[in-house]
């Protein structure tokens, strides 16, 4: 039988010494306590049980995992949490206001852009970064863009149709 | 019914209601499940292709802190091979995946030992202390090499599936020509953006166990852990959350899912497993992988009087939950549209190799079959000079012949088209892209220099396997609606259409409804969501089950109002009386409190599949320089029968098209000599990204409705896969200029290359 309680052994190869920083998420400030090698993505997850944020490769392909650091789309399975800290961090679940939905997350639902779901939290925080970067962002240059992430339902015609509606009403509403 | 005011839901591409949580970050994925005091799993996997156990050491990792467990196939030996999902198949038996390797390893990625732990991160530390001693043996690559060793007096060609009609050799005796290919279909799969997940949990006051992140068929899946695990079925539930794809490969029983069940019943605390991409790229199902010889027995104006086919399926290392569905599959609808009068044969020897093992993605059968059948139909109007389009009007069931009977099966019934106008889509399709002008435009930019060419394929599509499915549907006193369905939702969209068609025969705002799918604590039966089962099975019963409880409601009122039966209606959840402008009226919810409860059950039937059907055409522009290939158009032509939902319709049918664009130019399983595999990241793995696919123009149709369902609905999940590799592999040669060049997918730029340079 292989069960056994830990019993606390020390191998001494494993670094588990943890660390005690300040994840800032959506503006609310997580006080955390975890091991370096923690990724940002599986302490967001985990430490600030904020699930929207999904994991697709953990090797920074898909871009399920894209969050926004600072201005900037960032793959949170590449970056140690502890590179976050006092860094001003934005998820999905700081999109909308209230109940209000971000004109993002309106013309996902109104164009279909999404079907399992699953790559839409990282299309989302990509799209908002890049349209609050560069509002005037042409079609071509857009496809590039979202050509870093991956989704395996829509054949993403529909992602595409419903970021640039949304980029289309962001533009007007200014 | 009588004429009612009441909104009409279904046929409207209304919004879906799955959308709000997942687009806030408020789903709920099997990595998104805990509960307290939970352990995790991390799977120790062979890294040999083929070879005996000498020894396993776990000395070193059990030692580490915060591991409870390590076990090996000694520590289980009370747990059987994983069962095959229709129960048991005795000649099959021994080619069963072992929860964990027993005695051999079979691929690298076979799972050998499970560690438990605390966290997540020790039990990955602990799995790498895990060692083992493995005595190397040959690996089996190929299905086309020939069979070896298995187990002793038992070798790797499990079984041998044929299937057919006529005199094969006096057909072919009788033909004016006779066309002959090899063709062979790359090892590919769904590939899901979730990887896989599954959390065991064990109440043991109440002596339930319960598996959470379960998918696609929860109540076989219930059913197949008591038996495997010796307990009553009403002593296991199984629980689906969201789901991040499914596409064939996700919810079958794999070992990890017994082994969480096992563990959390044994260590008394609940497990949770989410495996990596690397693990999924080398532990669930694979597909497809499948070589032809084709040989096509033809009269000399193109008619196809016989076809016979020897095909080598490449299992992979175990037979799986499926057995040998895909393979008989394949035998069964090679045909497709076609009538192929005379006779038909197809042998499929049914191999393991040392890979993965594989099972259905997407369309299973059918993705291969069609490639191998319209290569053919390209070959065979190739070889008497004429037009393509010309020999597949010519072999074309019609509409007089419907419904079509064909002595083949399909998922064990005989193939029986329901209903069809494949001469009119293809005319339609052919008249929309302006087949002559595209031509000639083509012809023109292939003159300037331009590789630049167009490929067609006709499919048949089955979807709807019965033979039956029930739903619930209850109302509360505040008039919300459930509709309780033993299907399941892999991110299509099930809620909104089973919602949709509730909804318009209720006389409810559709939005009022809420969809119960995979909670097998819920309801005691399910046909899950698989082989495009779920619009037409479990919708059509919600239908029954929304009818019945409509009439209950109306005599319900009728009391109440003091009213005939037949001078009301329900419009936007309110009994009202249609023969006087504002009466009385009664919500739904105040029938129901007044009744105490409102609840009907439903059922539906099927004694056959319904077969939808379809085109596809591609347009490629190839790069002479590096071979690769740019799709600038693609049009996939459909016939639904009825659409519930036409938006949600397209958008399956775009991202099935997706995917096919992969398996037919990009993603492939490949391994070296050795049986190491070599595509185990999302870098040498190649889904497509936006650039890769083209904007997807479906014209979607409504000409046949089944006559099998009184919605006249087929069923659209695989429509968009099906015909992919063939019209991608026509359009190619059409591109370059030689006939015939594709013989194998996925057609990647180095072996484009290697064609092209072939001819120079
Ligand atoms: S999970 Fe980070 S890129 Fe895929
Ligand atoms: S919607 Fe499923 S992966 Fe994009």
């Amino acid at each position: 039988m292989g069960e056994r309680a830990a019993e606390g052994l020390v191998t001494g190869f494993v670094m588990t010494e943890k660390l005690a920083f300040t994840l800032n998420v959506n503006g609310r400030d997580f006080p955390v306590r975890v091991e370096p090698r923690r990724t940002l993505a599986d302490t967001i997850r985990e430490e600030c049980k904020l699930t929207g944020t999904h994991l697709g490769c953990e090797h920074g392909v898909c871009g399920a995992c894209t969050i926004i650091i600072d201005g900037e789309a960032v793959r949170s399975c590449l970056m140690f949490a502890v590179q976050a800290a006092g860094k001003r961090i934005r998820t999905v679940e700081g999109l909308a206001n209230g109940n209000e939905l971000h004109p993002l997350q309106r013309a996902f639902i109104a164009h279909h852009g999404l079907q399992c779901g699953f790559c839409t939290p990282g299309f989302l925080m990509l799209a908002v970064n890049t349209l609050e970067q560069q509002p005037d962002i042409g079609d071509e240059e857009l496809l590039d863009v979202l050509a870093s992430n991956l989704c395996r339902c829509t054949g993403y015609g529909n992602i595409v149709k419903a970021v640039k509606a949304a980029r289309d009403e962001m533009r007007a509403g200014k | 019914m009588n004429e009612t005011r009441a909104v009409k839901w279904i046929g409207q591409s209304v919004e879906r209601l799955e959308d709000p949580p997942l687009v806030t970050g408020r789903g709920r994925f099997a990595g998104d499940i805990n509960f307290p005091n939970q352990l995790h799993m991390r799977i120790v996997r062979s890294n040999h292709a083929h070879g005996r156990i000498l020894s396993i050491d776990t000395d070193a990792a059990r030692k580490l802190p915060g591991v409870v467990a390590v076990w090996t196939s000694a520590d289980i030996p009370e747990v059987p091979p994983i069962d095959f999902r229709e129960g048991p198949i005795e000649k099959l038996a021994p080619y069963r995946q072992p929860v964990l390797a027993t005695g051999m390893v079979r691929y690298v990625g076979d799972p050998v030992a499970a560690v438990f732990a605390e966290d997540a991160y020790v039990a990955e530390d602990a799995a790498d202390l895990v060692t083992m001693e493995i005595q190397e043996l040959p690996p089996l690559l190929s299905a086309k090499d020939a069979p070896a060793e298995f187990s002793p007096g038992r070798h790797t060609e499990a079984d041998i599936l044929r299937q057919g009609y006529g005199d094969i050799d006096a057909a072919f005796q009788k033909a004016h020509t006779i066309v002959e290919l090899q063709l062979s279909v790359g090892r590919h799969s769904g590939v899901p953006l979730e990887t896989r997940g599954a959390i065991g949990r064990y109440d043991a006051a109440r002596d339930m166990l319960q598996l959470h992140g379960a998918a696609k068929v929860p109540h076989r899946n219930q059913e197949l852990i008591a038996r495997m695990l010796k307990r009553k079925l009403t002593s296991v539930n199984v629980f689906e959350s969201h789901v991040g794809g499914g596409f064939g490969i996700r919810g079958e029983l794999y070992p990890e899912d017994i082994l969480v069940c096992v563990a959390a019943m044994r260590l008394g605390r609940p497990v949770k497993w989410i495996e990596d991409r690397r693990e999924h790229l080398i532990a669930a199902n694979h597909s497809r992988n499948q070589h032809h010889k084709v040989r096509a027995a033809v009269a000399a104006d193109g008619e196809i009087l016989a076809i016979d086919d020897l095909i080598f399926h490449d299992q992979g290392a175990y037979v799986r939950t499926h057995a040998t569905r895909v393979a008989m599959m394949t035998c069964g609808v090679l045909p497709g549209p076609y009538r192929v009068p005379l006779a038909y044969r197809a042998v499929c020897h049914f191999r393991l190799t040392n890979k993965t093992p594989a099972a259905t993605y997407r369309a299973p059968g059918r993705f291969e079959t069609s490639f191998v059948r319209e290569r053919l139909v390209d070959a065979i109007a190739h070889k008497l000079k004429l037009d393509p389009i010309e020999v597949r009007k010519r072999n074309a069931v019609t509409v007089a012949e419907m419904p079509f009977k064909r002595p083949l099966e399909a998922l064990g019934e005989e193939i029986h088209f329901d209903s069809g106008d494949y001469h009119k889509l293809l005319d339609r399709m052919l008249k929309e892209v302006e087949w002559e002008k595209l031509n000639a435009d083509l012809a023109r930019r292939r003159a300037n220099g331009e590789m630049v060419g167009v490929g067609f394929a006709m499919f048949v599509e089955k979807a709807g396997l019965g033979p039956k499915d029930g739903v619930n549907i209850l109302v509360d006193s505040t008039g919300a609606i459930e509709v309780v369905t033993g299907g399941a939702s892999l991110g299509q969209g099930f809620e909104t259409v089973m919602a949709q068609v509730a909804a318009e025969m209720l006389g409810v705002d559709y939005q009022r409804v809420s969809v119960i799918h995979g909670q097998t604590d819920r309801i005691s039966h399910g046909i899950g969501a698989h082989a495009s089962r779920a619009t037409v099975m479990t919708a059509s019963a919600t239908r029954v089950a929304a009818l019945n409880l409509r009439e209950k409601a109306l005599a319900a009122a009728a009391e109440l109002l003091q009213a005939p039966v037949s001078a009301l209606d329900i419009v936007n959840g309110e009994v009202v009386r249609t023969d006087r402008a504002g009466g009385p009226s009664i919500s739904l919810g105040q029938v129901a409190a007044a009744h105490g409860k409102l609840e009907a059950e439903g059922w539906h039937h099927a004694e056959h599949q319904v077969y939808p059907y379809g085109n596809h055409l591609a347009v490629v522009k190839v790069d002479p320089g590096t071979g690769g290939v740019t799709v600038e158009r693609y049009v996939i032509a459909y016939d639904i029968g009825r659409a519930i939902n036409p938006t949600l319709v397209k958008g399956q049918i775009a991202g099935g098209c997706a995917q096919g664009l992969g398996g037919a130019l990009l993603e492939e399983f490949t391994y070296n000599d050795n049986g190491d595999p070599l595509s185990v990241t999302f870098a040498d793995y190649l889904l497509p990204t936006v650039r890769e696919v083209p904007d997807i123009e479906i014209i979607l149709t409504e000409d046949a409705p089944s006559p099998l369902n009184p919605l006249g609905i087929k069923g659209a999940g695989e429509s968009g896969i099906n015909g992919v590799g063939a019209a991608i592999a026509s359009a190619i040669d059409n591109a370059i200029g030689i006939p015939g060049a594709v013989t194998q997918l996925p057609v990647t730029p180095q072996r484009l290359k290697a064609i092209i340079d072939a001819k120079r």
